[in-house]
């Protein structure tokens, strides 16, 4: 039976004026994932308003800058998987270029050459954020997994090239986020249980080395630090003590929202920044901190999910390190915080103040959002 | 086998992956097991601990800085201090109208107009009752000035601080060096921890290589503050336990230098107006009894803070005054390495003491018509060793240097420590060149330009050419031969003392390699002819000599600042007084058992025996006590 033009109007009449399911499926955006970082920003926003000393312009700020975030991730979403896929080695070979570009020419912003001015400031090592497991996605795509001795070392020279030049800038945080989004992308490819123990035994004579050659003062003064915090409580020990003060002393329920003695009084430093976590701990309480925590399972969650779902080794590898990689800040941050471990320059994910690191973020969840909505439309 | 292993298990490898997301959602539970673990043990366990902490009374731990140690010279006399300054703070809460107060103290000139802008941000971005820096240091004036109207200016306060300061000013400058505010990266090398509560930290000479004697350590303090942060006294007790205990601060260690203050401060004042080096030092221990280098700048401005009309006076001077001439300006050394060469050549055999050659005034190579010329240009004629070291006949030398090559004369000025660090306690020191086949493939990238030609030994043998050296080299070089042969690593500094303690650190005078020559008749007629170049009328400094009631023994240097070009007349009038020579003049005394050796450079000083030499007899007078002076 064919309708007529009337009969047609009556019919688009009929349903509801926004289909929000429709609209985010032809949007390739994953509702659940959305959700989850949506309430996460939400609550960031809370926290970010007190730590900001209630200031509306910050706040305004980090409403735009989340604003192009989730905008970058709409675009990102459009690009199917086997887009991304054809593009990588062209993304890996270029970000690893202008981080030579960055060791020769770079501006030196707080002691390190990290920026590249190409009319926009940016930092090219955001760019092997993404690139990097996308190169070790893409290295095994077609290979018959577990990967064979030579092929892990070929993994060993993508992921070490980048982490080198970006220790040098010295960025040491970063170099060590993309090691483990690399070396995640390894592990779940199914990297023996023997070799991966041999590379620990490996790494503690590495790390000596490490310490020996590359790290800098500054870096091993944290290290020292986070073994001894009260030895230098005016240097680098008084970070930590602060902020264990303010999230030991919020307790279970927190002392209420703005009204944190320690972060208000600015007792807490980089309390919007690095240490927000600690201003969530003091105001929120122990049940605040929690909250947050499960919010960031659930996206972890959804991430892992949909890796699973994934259709092809390449977008199942992605999925899967950008979820991990994103615990891995979650547990950096929290952990650096409360005095597990050293002090390295990582922000809470999505509620620190600005971040040039948002925007990367974003771009990976959305490709989260591709490899999701491409996850049935081909052949199993 | 090998085309089944690349054909892709589909089913088997997302098994393996499920595998493996399930064993990271393990390791992640467990990492994020610890961290609620940690959470748990600070927001329950321990709550009630970080609450006292953080609520109620607090404690605010704050740095106390160090005072830098004072540097001395050999007798006790005082280089560098720390004395009060007063500056003017501005306490935020306490201010009613900020903007109106800042242009009232801009009006009496208290504050500079232009550094508002910064002061008003930087009082609204730290807490409201800790006190903003308006003016670093007041002057006498100022604080007079703005004591009348202090009671116009509630919030406005004037605090006592430290300022380093040198008495001698610009007299001790290069040596001494100075402090100035820290930069981003003394920030990010310095020991944060030890530099607590300090702003400024030693740059050039002794202030930054002896920083980490004289820096010291900061102590902490603390003091109770009220719930909104406020210090509301120093009690030792808060409501909820014992204030921790205060650390005093470390003071820095004084040091003691080998500089002799008169003599320092004599030197200064002969190159005043002019541009060059002086250093004198103990032969025998290595000592340096003065160093200057002229034109010199002020390090109070540096130490106090300067405008930026003075900083930038002092950076783009063309005559670089900030540039510590004495170990970083390499000059050709003329003729001063000449009694060296004549050492070499006797050691070597290239010539002997009784050996005469004719000057006609020039020299050429065989079978090169081009003619090395000397400074005299009618020639010596008939001239032995001991007469062309003392009237410093260059032709002489050409000679000598075609018999030597190269290579040996390297060899020997070598050992009197030219090419390389003197090893003195300054920070960047310059090696010059002395120059060899090896060196020259070294230096340079042509193949044309690699190659030694005959003719570069010849105007090495005047000092010309690729050879440079340093006033400090000079005075090692001279300083070995006033001791036969023994060379000294040069010193700044006697030893550090600990404030407190009185305990010392000695750094002793090093000797280095001997030079080798061990035939006493060789030193006997070098040492000679230097001694004539001052006291016999035919030697080239006769006239620095006269009247001395004591034997020196010296020899001048006069090097081309550019080449004259054959058959060219020499007009000094006519040479811009840039491209003068420059005037040199090493020398030791008395000539037994020498106590002093000292090197003067006068920059385009035209001749090194009438500018230089009576520079040279001025501080050996001084030193040796025969000078009129008081």
């Amino acid at each position: 039976m064919r309708l007529s033009d009337t009969q047609r109007l009556v019919v688009n009449r009929a349903q509801p004026i926004l289909d929000v399911t429709r609209l985010l499926r032809e949007l390739n955006i994953d509702g659940v994932l959305l959700g989850g970082l949506l309430l996460i920003c939400a609550a960031g926003l809370v926290v970010l308003y007190s730590a900001v000393g209630e200031s509306e312009r910050m706040l305004i700020s980090q409403v735009v800058r989340l604003s192009i975030g989730f905008l970058v991730m709409l675009v990102v979403a459009q690009m199917s998987p086997d887009f991304l896929r054809r593009w990588t080695p062209w993304a890996y070979i270029g970000g690893i270029l202008l981080l030579v570009l960055v060791l020769v020419t770079g501006d030196v912003g707080k002691g390190a050459q990290r920026w590249l001015d190409l009319g926009i400031r940016f930092q090219p090592s955001e760019i092997m954020k993404l690139a990097v497991p996308m190169m070790a996605a893409w290295y095994l795509h077609d290979r018959a997994m577990p990967p064979k001795p030579g092929a892990i070392l070929v993994l060993g020279v993508i992921i070490a090239a980048p982490v080198v030049l970006i220790a040098k800038q010295p960025d040491l945080g970063t170099s060590l986020l993309i090691a483990a989004s690399g070396i995640i992308v390894v592990v779940l490819a199914g990297l023996s249980f023997r070799l991966i123990a041999a590379l620990f035994a490996l790494s503690l004579p590495g790390a000596l080395v490490f310490w020996q050659y590359f790290m800098h003062d500054y870096q091993k003064q944290r290290v020292i630090t986070l073994l001894d915090p009260e030895g230098d409580p005016l240097g680098a020990g008084y970070n930590i003590i602060q902020s264990k003060i303010a999230i030991g002393s919020g307790g279970l329920f927190g002392k209420g929202w703005t009204n944190g003695s320690q972060a208000q009084l600015e007792f807490l430093p980089e309390r919007n920044t690095d240490f927000i976590f600690a201003v969530l701990g003091e105001e929120f309480g122990l049940l605040g901190v929690l909250v947050l925590l499960a919010l960031y399972m659930f996206v972890i969650g959804r991430g892992l999910f949909i890796a699973v779902q994934a259709h092809d080794t390449y977008s199942r590898l992605l999925a899967g390190s950008i979820s991990l990689t994103f615990f891995v800040y979650v547990f950096v941050n929290s952990a650096m915080v409360t005095g597990l471990v050293p002090v390295v320059g990582i922000p809470l994910p999505l509620v620190s103040f600005g971040g040039t690191s948002m925007v990367t973020l974003m771009a990976g969840f959305g490709i989260l959002m591709s490899i999701h909505s491409k996850r049935k439309l081909l052949p199993r | 086998m090998a085309l089944l292993d690349s054909i892709k298990d589909h089913h088997g490898e997302r098994r393996l992956f499920v595998a493996r997301i399930v064993l990271a959602i393990i390791i992640a539970t467990v990492m994020l097991g610890a961290v609620v673990s940690r959470l748990y043990q600070l927001q329950i366990v321990n709550q009630e601990q970080y609450s006292a902490r953080a609520e109620g009374n607090r404690i605010r731990t704050e740095p106390v800085a160090p005072i830098r140690g004072l540097v001395l010279d050999r007798e006790g006399r005082v280089l560098a201090e720390n004395l009060p300054a007063y500056q003017l703070e501005l306490i935020p809460e306490q201010v009613e109208d900020i903007d109106d107060t800042l242009q009232r103290l801009a009006g009496l000139g208290l504050i500079d107009a232009d550094d508002i802008d910064e002061i008003k941000a930087a009082s609204r971005q730290r807490q409201r009752f800790l006190p903003v820096t308006l003016n670093p240091r007041l002057s006498d004036e100022d604080i007079a000035r703005f004591a009348v109207n202090r009671a116009r200016f509630p919030g406005i306060e004037f605090q006592p601080r430290l300022v380093r300061h040198y008495p001698n000013g610009d007299a001790v400058a290069h040596v001494l060096g100075y402090v100035s505010a820290m930069t981003r990266d003394d920030l990010a090398t310095l020991d944060a921890a030890r530099y607590a509560g300090t702003r400024q930290t030693g740059r050039i000479g002794i202030e930054a290589r002896y920083e980490d004697f004289l820096h010291g350590s900061a102590g902490l303090r603390n003091t109770v503050t009220n719930a909104r942060g406020r210090q509301i006294g120093s009690e030792t007790r808060t409501e909820t336990g014992t204030l921790p205990e205060d650390r005093p601060p470390e003071p820095g260690d004084n040091l003691v230098m080998t500089l002799d203050l008169d003599l320092q401060l004599l030197a200064a004042e002969l190159m005043r107006d002019r541009r060059g080096s002086i250093v004198a030092m103990d032969p025998n221990t290595g000592d340096i009894l003065a160093m200057v280098s002229a034109p010199t700048f002020d390090p109070n401005l540096f130490a106090q803070g300067m405008t930026q009309a003075q900083f930038d006076a002092v950076t783009t001077d063309p005559d670089r005054p900030l540039f510590n001439r004495a170990v970083l300006g390499t000059y050709p050394p003329g003729s001063t390495i000449k009694p060296m060469l004549a050492l070499a050549a006797l050691e070597t055999g290239a010539t002997n003491l009784t050996r005469k050659s004719m000057c006609r005034g020039w020299f050429s190579l065989p079978d090169d018509d081009h003619r090395y010329r000397d400074w005299k240009p009618e020639g010596h004629g008939l001239i032995d060793l001991h007469g062309a070291v003392e009237q410093s006949c260059d032709v002489y030398f050409y000679e000598i240097a075609n018999d030597l090559g190269i290579d040996r004369m390297h060899d020997y000025l070598d050992r009197f420590g030219l090419g390389k660090r003197t090893g003195i306690d300054l920070n960047g020191e310059r090696t010059g060149v002395n120059p060899s086949t090896e060196w020259k493939r070294n230096a340079f990238r042509d193949r044309d330009q690699k190659r030694w030609y005959l003719g570069e030994t010849i105007i090495a043998s005047i000092g010309q050419g690729y050879m440079t050296a340093t006033p400090l080299q000079l005075t090692v070089a001279v300083a070995a031969m006033a001791t036969r042969g023994t060379t000294v690593q040069p010193r700044l500094v006697q030893f550090a003392v600990d404030p407190i303690s009185g305990e010392q650190q000695l750094f002793d005078p090093v000797t280095l390699a001997d030079v080798g020559i061990d035939n006493e008749f060789y030193w006997d007629d070098i040492i000679a002819s230097m001694a004539g170049v001052l006291h016999e009328i035919t030697g080239t400094a006769y006239a620095a000599g006269l009247g001395a009631k004591y034997k020196m023994a010296g020899k001048s240097g006069t090097s081309q600042v550019i080449s004259i070009a054959q058959d060219e007349e020499y007009n000094e009038e006519e040479i811009e007084e840039r491209l003068r020579d420059h005037a040199l003049f090493i020398a030791f005394a008395p000539l037994e058992n020498p106590t002093i050796a000292v090197t003067v450079i006068v920059e385009n000083g035209s001749s090194g025996s009438t500018t230089a030499a009576p520079i040279a007899r001025q501080i050996m007078d001084r030193y040796l006590g025969y000078d009129d002076a008081p």
